[in-house]
């Protein structure tokens, strides 16, 4: 494999960033977020770089290593920390510097009042080191090194603003719960070291050819397990609408474009992995319908602009990870779907952003209304997105939405109807619920009081969201034309295989797309469009409504089943603890203490006396040896 | 009877020679420099010497050589290892020293006269530490390399009689002081008269006085074993009287509480180094066929010294003899390595000396910082509350409490373990067994003292922290990153010292 020199720069620049804006402290505030801003475009315009040099080589010589050092070195336990840059890191590469770029733009303005916008931007900069990081390791450990990086990076900045204590609530919930999938990481890495004798990817991928199916499935689930937590998946996605308590950019860039897509990243890369594990890969799909359905449905109910996103979101990674569990006929398309969502969404983010900047940070969506008067860029490049998502021809997402489901279709038998449908039904509420934030922020009535005053953002808000949303225009044909991506990605993760027996035609599942996408709108457009919408959310709302309110009941779930119960055992752990441990460690104590104090005796100060305790000594130990040898 | 001349290979011997110069170079600038300049070129020649000194070591760390003084000097990898840490500890000390606000003006006055008032008032200065020093370095580097007794006898000599001195240099209570050096000497010289009595008995028993002599006799095993064992038992205690091991203990928490704090620090870390690489060197050459008469005792001493450390440091309320008991709880964990009696054992040993040296070495540092009006403050429960008025400098202290606990992430982790994994190696689960349960008893007061730093209120007797010269926060700041490093890259040190520590006969 090509070697290469200057892989590590392209993770240095941001590491570099955030270091001198956090050790230089508020020296730097003046002109930290130029750096900062100016640091992230430079490793954008080295992943350019590597681009080009990559696209030069021919297909078998496109990945590069970097060895950086030798890390452990303990037996047969050998782990370099290295980097590989192939055709799938670099996508997130680009992804990654290119949408965090703009968003550092935007941070700009977006964060100029406040008296911290240098942290947030040495914060920015740590994630975006940390990420590159993640994606780039070129073994398990290494990923391991930035999985746990965005892990801090997403806490610091959640609760950025922790002054309110519920913030800094929210960023503790995100970090414990991101806990439980980060034991699932280190579980799947230990697993693979006991099992494969090896964390590196090419290691394992060598070894899963002859590694038990037992040992690649424990290993496949608990790379699961890490893909939930970090991605939001079902069980474990009750962090992520608590997580928008960060300032929107944040939102934009961790919690929709980039971080939480890491599981889907974990799990095409372990390709190798689920490919020999069935079962494992099975409950990848049923992990990402369930989540897309229970995204899709949260989505419905929401009132706080942002947290309706962040349900899309939830939603929309659900979609990710049913590709990837579809296997090789899959991953592309999850890869697909990952990058142009990473332009919609990010896009649409920044746009709820600068609505709140118009609107006060205003966030619930009833005292919007009619802000396409006010705020027509944002309108605009929010409506691009728009399109996107719901997948209309010829926006971005309807490629790469329109993918999954037709695979998920031709998944075979029960289970591709089956997924399939969810899959269409999912893509229906998507339109409803994403058409219901459209109306009610943009083009319903007026439901504002009177002291506000909408105004559109400045220049450095709304360049990025005009590039992000050209992003969300052009990319889905981009991708698709020819194969691209299909094809560029295939040395990674396999040759795209075509099912044998098509169950339908991909005209006939975009057709079907459509229609649902057209009910969804329409239902949508009815309720909320023609019909007027009170400006506080009723009371007297079915069950159905109610429980969707709350999240689906995510967080009473885990209150009764996990955090009550941990609660009782941790008591009378406690309590254990308190009278069975402490007892013996105070009784040991106290008796090492008198007994210290007895011998302390000894030290008279008289040399006289030391010099006793020599000649003793000398006795004693002459007999000792005397005795032995005897 | 011819005399022949002696042939010396200078180059091998350039390290200890570089250091002798230095110091020699000393007491003529203490004869002949006017006052004003003495201290500033003392410490430049000081500084120079031992630097110098390292370099020529490193230069020549490849060779090996039995006859670099006439069979009386070994030179090996473990000896350059051994030099090599005694010459950095000296450097990092040695700036410790540099801060001589807590050195008497004028050590010859008697305490309390006019002269040394007057002294004190026109800081009418002596600096013959320094020369002292480079004395006692010459000695240290001798120690661990000389391969027959009288060499090994005039090095214990040459590194002792300075320390001896030095350790009453203090400029506050001076009695105390005083004492301190006095004990130090007359013990010093009661345990030297056993060593002595060693050597007469291993000669009578073996005809030799090198060590291959000795190991021949002993795999001959022709002599009279009565000697061979009177021989061992009575060179131990000399030179287990220098590592402090229980029951040749009992001078070290008075010297170390009386010394300056500075010396204290020097006297432990490098000390330590000589004396074990000069047990090692003479358990592992001479006496490792006779390991079934002195390897049952050795444990017996390796056990109650870290038992013994462990158990009355809890009780210290002072934290310069806290970290001497710290100190003989440690000597008894080293001792492991030299039951060990394995490649393993002394690997172990060099890696556990050098990171002890060092964080012994940052430790001392640390508690000169700690005054009030009237010098430095050693009570602990004047420490408390230390974290929240200084956390730098507390951290840093906590830091190497931990380490001296053996917590991971330290460079004292890496050498407890390997220590006792080298000892359970080679079959000595009771070393294993005491070496945990101590280190248990250990680091219930090392923690102690954090919490006592860190979670109780300050007391307001003017205690503070003092700001460190340059010197003081540069070993401070050196021997914390090294422990940090040791603790979480020690691949490096640990492959070294693996390639390059044997000791040849």
């Amino acid at each position: 494999m090509v070697t290469s020199t200057t892989l590590v720069y392209l993770i240095a620049l941001p590491l570099f960033g955030s270091a001198i804006l956090l050790l230089a402290g508020r020296r730097s505030d003046k002109w930290g977020h130029l750096l900062a801003t100016a640091l992230s475009a430079s490793s954008f315009a080295l992943g350019l770089y590597q681009l080009s040099q990559m696209l030069g080589r021919s297909t078998e010589e496109r990945a590069i290593t970097q060895k950086l050092f030798s890390w452990i070195n303990v037996g047969t336990f050998n782990v370099d920390a290295g980097l590989l840059l192939d055709q799938l890191s670099i996508c997130f590469v680009l992804l990654i510097t290119g949408v965090g770029t703009l968003i550092h733009i935007y941070s700009i303005s977006y964060m100029s009042h406040d008296e911290n916008r240098r942290r947030f931007f040495a914060y920015l900069n740590l994630f975006i080191a940390a990420m590159l990081l993640l994606v780039l390791g070129n073994s398990y450990l290494n990923l391991y090194v930035g999985w746990e990086g965005v892990g801090l990076a997403s806490y610091l900045l959640i609760g950025f603003w922790n002054q309110k204590p519920a913030y800094a609530t929210a960023s503790k919930k995100a970090f414990v719960m991101n806990r439980i999938g980060d034991m699932g990481l280190s579980f799947a890495i230990m697993i693979a070291f006991a099992t494969l004798g090896t964390v590196s990817f090419r290691g394992v991928q060598e070894a899963s050819h002859t590694a038990s199916k037992a040992a690649l499935t424990a290993i496949g689930i608990m790379l699961l397990v890490a893909a939930t937590g970090k991605s939001a998946q079902f069980p474990l996605q009750a962090w992520l609408g608590d997580a928008m308590a960060g300032p929107t950019p944040v939102s934009a860039l961790i919690h929709a474009a980039t971080m939480v897509t890491a599981g889907v990243y974990l799990i095409v890369r372990s390709n190798f992995i689920f490919d020999a594990a069935p079962t494992a890969q099975l409950l990848v799909v049923i992990v990402g319908a369930i989540t897309l359905m229970f995204g899709a449905l949260v989505g419905t109910a929401k009132d706080d602009i942002k947290k309706a996103l962040a349900a899309s979101t939830m939603s929309q990674i659900g979609y990710m990870i049913l590709g990837a569990g579809l296997g090789p006929a899959g991953y592309a398309f999850a890869i697909m779907h990952l990058l142009t969502h990473g332009f919609f969404k990010a896009g649409m983010f920044l746009g709820a952003g600068s609505v709140m900047h118009g609107m006060n940070d205003q966030v619930d969506m009833r005292r919007y209304g009619a802000l396409r008067k006010f705020m027509p860029i944002t309108f605009a490049t929010f409506g691009l997105g728009y399109l996107a998502i719901i997948g209309v021809p010829p926006f971005a997402g309807f490629y790469s939405k329109d993918a999954i489901i037709e695979t998920a279709f031709n998944a075979g038998g029960v289970k591709g109807i089956l997924l399939g449908s969810t899959a269409l039904l999912g893509a229906a509420i998507t339109a409803f619920y994403m058409t219901r934030v459209m109306v009610l922020t943009f083009t319903s009535k007026e439901r504002w009081d009177d002291n506000q005053h909408p105004h559109e953002s400045p220049l450095l808000m709304w360049i990025p969201m005009a590039i992000l949303a050209i992003g969300s225009v052009t990319t889905g044909f981009l991708f698709t034309r020819g194969h691209a991506l299909v094809n560029w990605l295939s040395p990674v993760v396999g040759e795209h295989a075509e099912g044998g027996k098509v169950l339908l035609q991909p005209a006939v599942v975009s057709g079907l797309a459509l229609i649902a996408v057209i009910i969804g709108v329409g239902i949508a457009i009815a309720k909320y469009q023609l019909s007027d919408v009170d400006s506080v959310a009723p009371q007297n709302v079915s069950v159905f409504t109610r429980v969707a309110r709350k999240d689906l009941m995510q967080d009473s779930f885990n209150e009764a089943v996990f955090m009550k119960p941990g609660q009782a055992l941790t008591a009378l752990l406690v309590k254990g603890d308190d009278k069975v441990i402490d007892g013996a460690v105070r009784g040991v104590a106290a008796t090492a203490l008198g007994t210290g104090s007895t011998l302390r005796k000894t030290q008279t100060g008289f040399a006289r006396s030391y010099a006793a305790f020599i000649l003793i000594g000398a006795i004693v130990l002459i007999a000792g040896i005397w005795v032995v040898t005897q | 009877m011819n005399f022949t001349a002696p042939v010396l290979n200078y180059a091998l011997l350039a390290p200890m020679l570089i250091v002798l110069a230095g110091a020699l170079v000393g007491v003529l600038i203490e004869a002949f420099a006017p006052r004003a300049s003495r201290h500033n070129s003392q410490l430049f020649v000081t500084i120079a010497s031992l630097v110098i000194a390292l370099s020529a070591l490193l230069r020549v760390r490849k060779q090996v050589s039995v006859s670099a003084a006439m069979g009386s000097i070994t030179f090996d990898g473990a000896g350059v290892l051994f030099q090599a840490s005694i010459l950095v500890i000296a450097i990092l000390s040695v700036f410790l020293i540099a801060d001589q606000e807590n050195f008497t003006a004028l050590p010859a006055a008697v305490p309390g006269s006019d002269e040394e008032r007057h002294s004190l008032q026109t800081d009418m200065r002596v600096t013959e530490v320094y020369p002292l020093t480079l004395f006692a370095v010459a000695g240290m580097l001798l120690f661990p390399l000389s391969s027959d007794l009288i060499t090994l006898f005039v090095a214990l000599e040459m590194l002792s009689l300075p320390l001896y001195l030095m350790a009453g240099l203090s400029r506050r209570r001076r009695l105390l002081s005083q004492e301190a050096a006095l004990k130090y000497f007359l013990l010093g010289a009661f345990s030297s008269a056993f060593f002595l009595f060693g050597v007469a008995y291993l000669y009578g028993y073996s005809g030799s006085i090198t060590f291959s002599g000795i190991q021949a006799s002993i795999v001959g095993g022709s002599g009279n074993d009565v000697f061979l064992l009177l021989g061992i038992a009575f060179i131990s205690v000399g030179l287990l009287f220098k590592v402090g091991a229980v029951p040749f203990h009992a001078w070290s928490p008075d010297v170390y509480q009386g010394a300056p704090t500075a010396i204290t620090g020097f006297m432990a870390a490098a000390t330590k180094v000589a004396a074990f690489g000069a047990i090692l060197r003479i358990f592992y050459v001479a006496f490792a066929n006779a390991e079934w008469q002195w390897k049952p005792a050795l444990i017996l001493i390796s056990i109650v010294t870290m038992v013994f450390g462990s158990v009355v440091a809890i009780s210290q309320r002072d934290v310069k003899r806290m970290l001497a008991y710290s100190s003989i709880a440690h000597a008894g964990f080293l001792l492991a390595g030299v039951i060990a009696l394995s490649k393993s054992g002394l690997e172990a040993s060099i890696f556990y000396l050098f990171a002890y040296g060092i964080a012994t070495v940052g430790a001392f540092g640390i508690v000169t910082l700690v005054r009030d009006s009237a010098g430095e403050v050693t009570d602990l429960n004047r420490w408390s509350g230390l974290g929240k008025r200084s956390p730098l400098i507390a951290s840093a202290f906590a830091f190497f409490l931990l380490a001296f606990a053996g917590i991971p992430l330290t460079s004292g982790f890496i050498g407890k373990f390997s220590i006792f994994s080298a000892a359970y190696e080679s079959g000595s689960t009771a070393v294993l067994i005491a070496g945990v349960l101590s280190s248990a008893i250990a680091a219930f007061f090392y923690i102690r003292v954090i919490v006592l730093m860190f979670f109780k209120d300050p007391v307001e007797d003017g205690t503070s922290v003092v700001i460190p010269s340059g010197l003081t926060t540069t070993t401070i700041a050196v021997t914390s990153v090294i422990t940090l490093v040791l603790g979480i890259y020690p691949a490096p040190l640990i492959n070294f010292i693996a390639s390059s520590a044997f000791f040849i006969r």
